[in-house]
């Protein structure tokens, strides 16, 4: 009796909480934003990348839609999980954002899941890319528009043992989520094609000095395939040519490893690295010229995929908002929006989403080449449509466990 | 003394009970916050307020207590009791075999071995992947059931940290004007003079350490409860300094002095990092600004004064 | 494991212990004389390795980058002591906490100056490529790392065995109060550690971001290796540093590749017990 009238009491506190002024939702006011982006910390040149993508297609379309304003309300999320999700609550609680969208980590995106769906916010992910956010766990709030990260290396694996021919290849990369669903994705499609994968190296998530771990690497490999980001693949490929063993063992890799917001700060040493990626600053479409030049010209840098996918992310939404007219305070109205938009013209190519929340898009293998002094990923190879299942029965796939450190199994090791 | 702290301590907790219903969902999480950390800046400040042993280790027992209670809400579905009693046992044995290691040591390289184990608790969390998952974390902690009441809300999870802090408080407050507080005192005064008088301070040391750590657990507790969710970041030294910084802006060995450093803290970053990109520049200057002009934190500050 | 195995992991243990020495040897002799747990001291590291970038990058020479970064760090190492540090003599809650807020400070500094992006350092291609012995290489900067290290130990114990300014040091490090007693003036002294400690700490950030990089983080990255090098070696010991950097290299560098689940437990835990064991380290007097 006493819980009961206990939480009567709390109810109707939380009622009254609730109306207190600054919770009014005017059908006319502008249409609020919430961006969660690390500005500070170490994966802050990530974060300006994101920010700057985002801006640029807001100021394109002159930051209004149907008839309203749209107000971006950027919070920095330190690059720390346990900081975004208050981030988020204050977008959500405080500042009653129509859409959620950002974040970088992976564990943030496992953590935002649960959050999103509790408060019933639509949310978009347009960098973090673990499997199973759009597979096995779900959320029904959360559509993501950048990609998943087995989803390039399921086609790069398939492409690599047909064209570059590599029989045994030994991988190196980051020890965590990421780092497995990548090798993973690679593995699968690499070894159905006949390849070998001899050696899985994994590296702590901060290495800087790879030393240790190149030294492993077995002498009898065709070729290394790693998996960094940010300041990792800068290193590595430097630490990985200095050792002399790039000129032995070719280097491929995903697609972060080359990606633009690090190969800038490349030399030679990144010449001749295959990777893939659903981007590439140097793709050869209308769409893409235009942004890229458009990107270059705020940023003062070639736009990296943390750019594009923010940028595209941002016209999604716009492109959701749109559907409905403008009419955002109908959540679960914008979450089907979301769900449906469907172009081709966006800088990467065209995108649909599937029926889990994830991109159909196209995947670029690239190599790294020097054009007009400049390094670039030359696009080499596009297989279209890829969905983040691949060639496989989706039913079929999601009965498998998830990429993991010990899954694919390696059999060859 | 004691009767007015404890008038000071009730109108306090009554104010923020009362404010509860009234405030905004993300202000009422902010004290929540506020209130979790004030519970580890406490556990700090027995170590280092009323014992004089300044540890930068507080993250490591509030580390252990965390994934415990994470691990086990996520993987064997434990309810609240459970997790919270083998996250704070868990604390407890961890601050037991630290202090054995710890206890040896005075000051500086008292500091310097804290800082030491807490990385120590830093590295398994990072690389011992297959038990903590490594760097993304354990997600998905469901908020507990009291009865029938559900704490995922901010409100009712709000009253169910003000309480444990209360009641941490309260317990901390009744050891600390113990004669065995009164020992530890003495010990932060000289432990020279302590050893002559008869006492075993080795013992009381070695206690209060257990003690610190058995409280910094039962932060550890309510913040993977609170977020959801516990990573690395949770155990990194930046954690114990925060907590280092809290205590000393509140005021060491005022016990309330750091809830009021965490408060202080909690609601710096949040709001000033809302207006500038420069609030770690911020945060370091304010660490500096009391050093040099409130060596004796706020609470510290207003105390001296009344005398 | 490839048949060198060993040999480049000792190798690379050894390389990464001759930079840890640099950026250990001046926080041991710091708390030595002042008895200061600095840790802003990984911050001069990183600030050393971001202003050696700038001036690589405007000047195009190694050398200046070097003398430029350890010239400017000292100066702010000193001034940081001469201003701040020394107004809470005695109080060492209070020194920590400063150099506390001064990290803090330093970190946003740097991403507020040079942004958040990764760089390497451009290191002259005399110091580039590998030296090939047997089936490994041997990449010719750790070689030299090894170098500048072994100089910097050499030159150290120099100054502080046959100079009477290093007299003096070791005067103030064994009894800074007796010290003062006999005339040594130890407020200048600290002046001059401090100073040394910082540069030492620069020139480690310099010569390391040619094959670490510079990027948002080294500081609090770097620090707790200085403290284990420092704790194990003992505070305040010339040859605990060296030591201790050493171990520290090696522990890390086979731990990492043999343990990798342990990897951070493996070097913390030993430093935990030693400490247990002989709470001044291993060459450190109380």
């Amino acid at each position: 009796m006493r819980a009961r009238v206990m939480r009567l009491i709390l109810t109707v506190a939380v009622v009254l909480a609730g109306t207190v002024p600054g919770s009014a939702r005017a059908q006319s006011g502008p249409i609020k934003i919430g961006l969660l982006v690390p500005l500070t910390g170490a994966a802050s040149a990530l974060g300006k990348d994101m920010l700057a993508g985002t801006e640029l297609y807001l100021d394109e379309i002159n930051r209004q839609v149907a008839g309203r304003k749209i107000e971006l309300i950027v919070e920095d999320t330190e690059g720390v999980t346990a900081t975004a999700l208050t981030k988020a609550r204050k977008l959500v609680d405080q500042d009653h954002v129509a859409i959620l969208t950002g974040g970088l980590l992976a564990s943030t995106g496992y953590a935002l899941h649960p959050f999103a769906d509790a408060a019933k916010i639509p949310t978009t992910y347009p960098v973090m890319s673990s499997d199973d956010l759009t597979q096995r766990k779900p959320a029904k709030w959360v559509v993501r528009t950048g990609w998943n990260s087995s989803q390039s290396m399921h086609a790069f694996g398939e492409w690599v043992a047909r064209n570059l021919k590599y029989k045994k290849v030994a991988t190196i990369g980051f020890d965590y989520a990421f780092g497995w669903e990548t090798v993973g994705g690679f593995q699968r499609t690499f070894e159905e094609q006949g390849g070998q994968i001899i050696q899985k190296i994994w590296t702590p998530l901060n290495t800087t000095d790879f030393s240790p771990f190149i030294a492993q690497i077995k002498p009898d490999a065709d070729a290394v395939f790693a998996v960094f980001f940010g300041r990792g693949s800068l290193q590595f490929v430097k630490q990985y040519a200095e050792t002399g063993l790039k000129a032995k063992i070719p280097l491929i890799g995903n697609g972060t490893v080359t990606d633009e917001s690090v190969l800038p700060q490349m030399g030679d040493e990144a010449l001749g690295v295959y990777t893939a990626l659903h981007y590439s600053a140097a793709l050869d479409n209308p769409a893409n010229k235009k942004y890229a030049k458009a990107f270059e010209a705020k940023a003062g840098k070639i736009p990296s995929y943390y750019a594009e996918t923010c940028y595209t992310n941002m016209r999604w939404i716009v492109e959701a908002i749109k559907a409905i007219n403008g009419k955002v305070e109908d959540r679960e109205a914008f979450l089907g929006a979301l769900k449906k938009v469907e172009l081709k013209d966006f800088p990467r190519g065209p995108v649909v989403i599937d029926k889990w929340g994830n991109p159909i898009q196209n995947i670029y293998v690239r190599k790294v080449e020097r054009v007009g002094g400049q390094l670039q990923n030359s696009v080499i190879f596009t297989y279209p449509a890829v969905s983040q299942f691949w060639k496989y029965n989706p039913e079929e796939f999601l009965k498998q466990p998830l990429y993991t450190r010990d899954y694919p199994p390696c059999k060859y090791c | 003394m004691i009767r007015r702290r404890a008038l000071a301590a009730a109108i306090i907790i009554g104010v923020l009970a009362a404010l509860g219903p009234v405030l905004p969902a993300y202000p009422l999480t902010l004290i929540t916050q506020a209130l979790i950390f004030g519970i580890l800046a406490m556990s700090l400040d027995v170590l280092l307020g009323y014992t004089g042993l300044p540890s930068l280790g507080q993250a490591a027992y509030f580390g252990v207590a965390a994934y415990a209670v994470a691990l086990l809400a996520t993987e064997r579905q434990v309810g609240l009791l459970g997790c919270a009693a083998v996250g704070i046992a868990l604390a407890a044995v961890t601050a037991a075999v630290f202090g054995v290691v710890a206890i040896r040591a005075r000051g500086t390289y008292f500091l310097m071995i804290t800082l030491a184990l807490g990385m120590v608790v830093w590295g398994l969390a990072f690389r011992w992947v297959s038990l903590t998952k490594g760097d993304n974390g354990v997600s998905g902690v469901p908020r507990p059931e009291l009865g029938a009441l559900s704490l995922s809300a901010p409100l009712p999870f709000f009253y169910f940290a003000l309480v444990t802090a209360a009641v941490s408080w309260t317990l901390l407050g009744l050891l600390v004007m113990s004669p065995f507080g009164l020992g530890l005192k003495g010990i932060r005064g000289s432990e020279s003079r302590m050893e002559a008088l008869g006492y075993n301070v080795w013992l009381h040391k070695y206690l209060a350490f257990v003690i610190a750590g058995v409280f910094a657990g039962v932060a550890g507790v309510l913040w993977a409860y609170y977020n959801g969710f516990v990573g690395p970041t949770d155990v990194q030294l930046v954690t114990s300094v925060e907590a280092l910084l809290m205590t000393a802006l509140g005021g060491p060995g005022t016990l309330i002095g750091p809830v009021l450093g965490a408060g202080i803290i909690v609601f710096l970053k949040n709001f000033v990092s809302v207006y500038t990109k420069r609030w770690l520049l911020i945060l370091g200057a304010v660490y500096i600004g009391v050093i040099l002009f409130a060596p004796y934190g706020v609470v510290g500050a207003f105390r001296r004064q009344r005398r | 494991m490839r048949p060198d195995f060993w040999v480049v992991q000792t190798f690379n243990g050894l390389s990464y212990g001759a930079l840890l020495f640099l950026l250990a040897s001046g926080l041991s002799l710091i708390f030595g004389v002042m008895r200061i747990v600095n840790m802003a001291h990984g911050s001069y590291f990183m600030l050393g390795g971001y202003l050696g970038l700038t001036v690589a990058l405007r000047t195009r020479s190694f050398a200046m980058s070097v003398v430029a970064a350890t010239v400017a760090i000292a100066l702010i190492g000193m001034a940081m002591e001469r201003f701040f540090l020394r107004r809470l003599r005695g109080q060492d809650l209070g020194q920590v906490l400063m150099t506390i807020g001064f990290a803090l400070i330093f970190q946003d500094l740097a991403l507020l100056i040079w942004g958040g992006d990764p760089y390497n350092l451009p290191v002259p291609a005399a110091l580039s490529g590998g030296l090939r012995v047997g089936g490994a290489v041997f990449p010719i900067y750790r070689i030299f790392i090894v170098g500048v290290a072994v100089a910097v130990g050499l030159g150290l114990w120099l100054l502080l065995d046959r100079t009477r300014a290093g007299a003096m040091i070791r005067a103030a490090v064994d009894d800074g109060e007796m010290a003062q007693g006999v005339g040594i003036n130890v407020p200048r002294i600290s002046l001059a550690v401090f100073g040394l400690g910082a540069a030492l700490a620069a020139l480690g950030g310099v010569i390391g971001a040619g094959f670490l990089g510079v990027y948002p983080g080294a500081d609090f990255e770097v620090l707790p290796y200085a403290f284990v090098v420092v704790i194990v070696g003992g505070l305040g010991s010339l040859p605990g540093a060296m030591a201790g950097s050493l171990l520290v290299g090696l522990l890390d560098n086979f731990g990492k590749a043999l343990f990798p689940e342990l990897a951070y437990f493996t070097l913390f835990a030993p430093m935990a017990l030693i400490l247990a064991i002989r709470p001044t380290g291993l060459f450190g007097r109380a």
